[in-house]
């Protein structure tokens, strides 16, 4: 069989000096049966992002599986979704275990896919792959319409506050690309996302596009055979979507957890030292080196060191230092170190905020928690919870509910088991400086350890205390 | 104020801030922060340096999270005993220049006293996890950074940026941590550890952009240069001391560059004209072959080749 056909063509123009390219993470959910490895091969491949010798192997395979058939030519030859099998026991099973991690890139952006399997475990990995993503991509069957699965895949990025949601009904071509097909579920979709409530607050969006995976329409180029539709191509929606940290950030809401203090006290780098800097100067240099999580900080401004158990100390920043550059200014995602007016004591696990913004640091904690763990949450267990740069020990004091995703409502329950999402309250052994995940995705989420083995038990999302913001509480 | 660019990253703007920090700069904050979660949390890390073009990039970042102090951990070299002199000597420059630590696990010593047999093929890639679990547990690592990316192999795209390893030094993909927000587990128990790879995210165009966006020193065999060569599984092996040509196969002089470096036995070569970094980026792009697929022969054993050694404790 010939794979000359599948040479890639001229790729993107990723070589040019001037060109900014921005990063943009997205994940994909969906089960196999809904194309979804078939629409990431395809994004791949005509995206130029699969090489030949690849392309050569995916061939070979699949030829020793018949796909494709006598004559079979160009990408109707192989199977795009082998491009995306890893393990051994994914091929053998034909089925896909993990997530896994592809990237490809365009004139515009470079892009992270979070490649999330469907049909086992799919709460922990919709939940895993919309943590970091800017945008999701949700796969229907345009023969099956709306099911039960993706309301639940809704329901969870909703509660994940994942800022675009884009629902791509495939296999457009198998319903002969009828328009009456793509409206009505068009519709479903719509009334979900209203019943959710997404969108609702402004924080997400959402989109359907009718796609066909297989042959490739409206993927990465707008397809002819669906003239009564106007929007834009998969990829062209992924290029131009805002990412998450292309938003204006504000002092307002800057975050910075400290991760470690850069104090050397005349034990300089070597190379520094040859590259010209003075070691006098410093001899007693103190930093606090850590990520923005959200927000930005300029020189000069108040900031408040927030340690637990302690009142919040306000100070000014007097510097921002990345690797021997003075910066006037930062924000997230960039991490830095930031040189402080007073010398407190500042330690891993304190955070730095703009004065004045964040509430007192709590030792009760309200939360919605995915979980992720085949162990069972039960009240009274004690367990680890993992905030910013800070571990604490906490203490399970009840289970308040249940969330049946299919109905969006909360049945009462006093334990959760493998992908269930619900409500619990936590006791901490310190106060942590927690923030509704609703308003900060960085501060307000924390995951849950067993701090018998070390495993992830769940991912946590910080709710409000009830009563105090009502209306602030999740819609699910 | 000293500085190590030669290139200005991302500069930011009037308030409101609005950040379009370009993908170099997203990858490494990232990349940083992961090195300083790392090191904040591990009693005794050390970073797997073996002069190729990721470990020399993860050294760099090192450098830029703990600015103006020094990298807080020894690097660690598995040394098949088939390496390219002129790498030896730049991890040896490299070294020194940062004045690091230098932590040495021999594969030639496991062979002389006979813990290690020499495959038939003489490759000594599969060889390095036994010296490498063994340099781990005498030095008693907690925590070993490596420059794996994941676009570079399909078992490697499942990989976590912080992956516990066993007793064994072994890779379980069935049964991994979930991975949230960038909040990284990296609790373990006596005898375990875990291998952090802060460079996941970067592909290999990556990785080069940014060697030339930060001026970083490459050895020089990344740059195309005349060699003697003979022709073997479909790739340019060097002549040398440990990769002599068989009977039948022709020695020629060609201008070639290396895409990967690893052991002599078993990275080939590429006929290239790339001879600075931009002619480097510039091929790169263009590429219509991945890096381990046109450079490395133990890749191309079998579909599963990477995922096999990982399992088996490999970086």
């Amino acid at each position: 069989m010939s794979t000359e056909t599948f040479l890639p063509g001229p790729g993107p123009d990723l070589v040019s000096a001037a060109l900014p390219t921005t990063l943009f993470r997205f994940a994909t959910a969906g089960s196999v049966d809904d194309g979804k490895s078939t629409l990431v091969g395809r994004l791949l491949h005509d995206s130029k992002a699969i090489l030949a010798d690849q392309l050569d192997a995916v061939a070979r395979t699949s030829a020793d599986r018949g796909f494709g058939g006598e004559g079979a030519t160009g990408t109707k030859a192989i199977d795009l979704a082998l491009l995306t099998d890893g393990l051994r026991a994914e091929r053998e099973q034909g089925i896909t275990i993990d997530v896994a991690y592809r990237y490809f890139a365009t004139d515009r952006r470079s892009f992270i896919l979070a490649d999330c399997p469907g049909h086992v475990q799919y709460t922990k990995n919709t939940v895993t792959g919309a943590s970091t993503a800017d945008a999701v991509v949700v796969l229907i069957d345009a023969r099956k319409g709306v099911l039960e699965q993706t309301r639940r895949h809704l329901s969870v990025l909703q509660l994940l506050r994942v800022a675009h949601v884009i629902v791509a009904v495939n296999k457009i071509d198998l319903v002969d690309f009828s328009e009456d097909v793509f409206r009505e579920i068009e519709a479903d979709v719509q009334q979900v996302g209203r019943e959710l409530g997404l969108g609702s607050d402004g924080v997400a969006d959402l989109r359907v596009i009718p796609v066909s995976a297989l042959d490739g329409d409206n993927v990465v180029d707008a397809s002819d055979r669906t003239p009564w539709y106007e929007g834009p191509a998969l990829l062209e929606v992924l290029e131009t979507l805002p990412a998450a940290d292309e938003l204006e950030s504000h002092l307002e809401s800057f975050r910075f957890p400290v991760q470690l203090v850069v104090r050397p006290q005349g034990a300089l780098a070597p190379d520094a030292i040859a590259g010209g800097l003075d070691p006098e100067a410093y001899r007693d240099y103190r930093a606090y080196a850590g990520q923005i999580t959200e927000g930005s900080v300029k020189v000069g401004d108040q900031v408040s060191i927030l340690t637990p158990g302690q009142e919040p100390r306000t100070t000014t920043v007097t510097g921002i230092d990345f690797a021997g550059r003075e910066l006037a200014e930062a924000a997230a995602p960039q991490s830095v170190a930031l040189r402080l007016a007073d010398e407190f004591d500042v330690a891993r696990g304190d955070t730095i905020a703009a004065a004045g913004t964040v509430r007192e640091a709590s030792a009760d904690l309200y939360a919605a928690v995915c979980w992720l763990s085949p162990k069972p949450l039960r009240e009274g267990a004690k367990v680890l919870v993992k905030h910013g740069t800070r571990t604490v020990q906490a203490l399970v004091r009840n289970v308040t509910g249940k969330l049946d995703l299919a109905s969006f409502g909360l049945e009462p329950t006093t334990t959760l088991e493998l992908n269930d999402i619900g409500h619990a309250q936590l006791r901490l052994a310190a106060p942590l400086p927690l923030e509704n995940y609703l308003h900060h995705r960085r501060t307000g989420a924390f995951l849950v350890i067993d701090p018998l083995d070390g495993n992830t038990l769940a991912a946590g999302l910080v709710n409000d205390h009830p009563g105090d913001h009502e209306d602030e509480r999740y819609s699910i | 104020m000293s500085t190590f660019l030669t290139e200005e990253p991302t500069q930011v703007t009037d308030a409101p801030v609005s950040t379009r920090l370009s993908s170099l700069d997203t990858l490494e904050s990232e990349a940083i922060h992961i090195i300083r979660e790392v090191v904040a949390e591990f009693e005794r890390p050390a970073l797997l340096f073996s002069g190729g073009k990721d470990s020399v990039v993860m050294l760099h970042l090192a450098t830029k999270a703990f600015w103006p102090g020094k990298v807080p951990f020894p690097v660690l070299h598995v040394d098949t005993g088939h390496n390219f002199p002129e790498v030896i000597d730049f991890r040896d420059r490299t070294v020194e220049r940062l004045g690091l630590k230098l932590v040495v696990g021999s594969v030639q010593d496991f062979i002389d006293s006979g813990e290690l047999a020499e495959r038939a093929d003489g490759t000594r890639n599969p060889l390095q996890t036994v010296p490498l679990l063994d340099a781990i547990q005498r030095n008693k690592f907690d925590a070993v950074f490596g420059g794996g990316r994941r676009d570079e192999d399909k078992a490697r795209a499942k990989e976590r940026i912080l992956s516990l390893r066993d007793e064994f030094g072994q890779w379980d993909p069935r049964n991994q941590r979930p991975e949230l927000w960038n909040l990284y587990n990296g609790r373990h128990t006596v005898g375990q550890h875990v291998r952090a790879f802060p460079i996941s995210n970067w592909t290999e165009l990556d990785v080069w952009r940014y060697i030339e966006r930060e001026n970083i020193e490459l050895p020089g065999l990344y740059y195309a240069h005349r060699r003697e060569v003979f022709a073997r599984d479909g790739m340019w092996r060097a002549v040398g001391e440990v990769s002599q040509p068989r009977e039948h196969e022709e020695v020629i002089t060609k201008t070639v560059r290396y895409r990967t470096v690893g052991d002599m036995s078993c990275t080939g070569a590429v006929e290239s004209d790339a001879a600075t970094v931009r002619d480097v980026v510039i091929e790169v792009a263009a590429s219509t072959i991945t890096e381990r697929g046109a450079t490395r022969a133990d890749d191309r054993i079998s579909e599963a080749a990477m995922e096999d050694r990982k399992k088996d404790g490999y970086f």
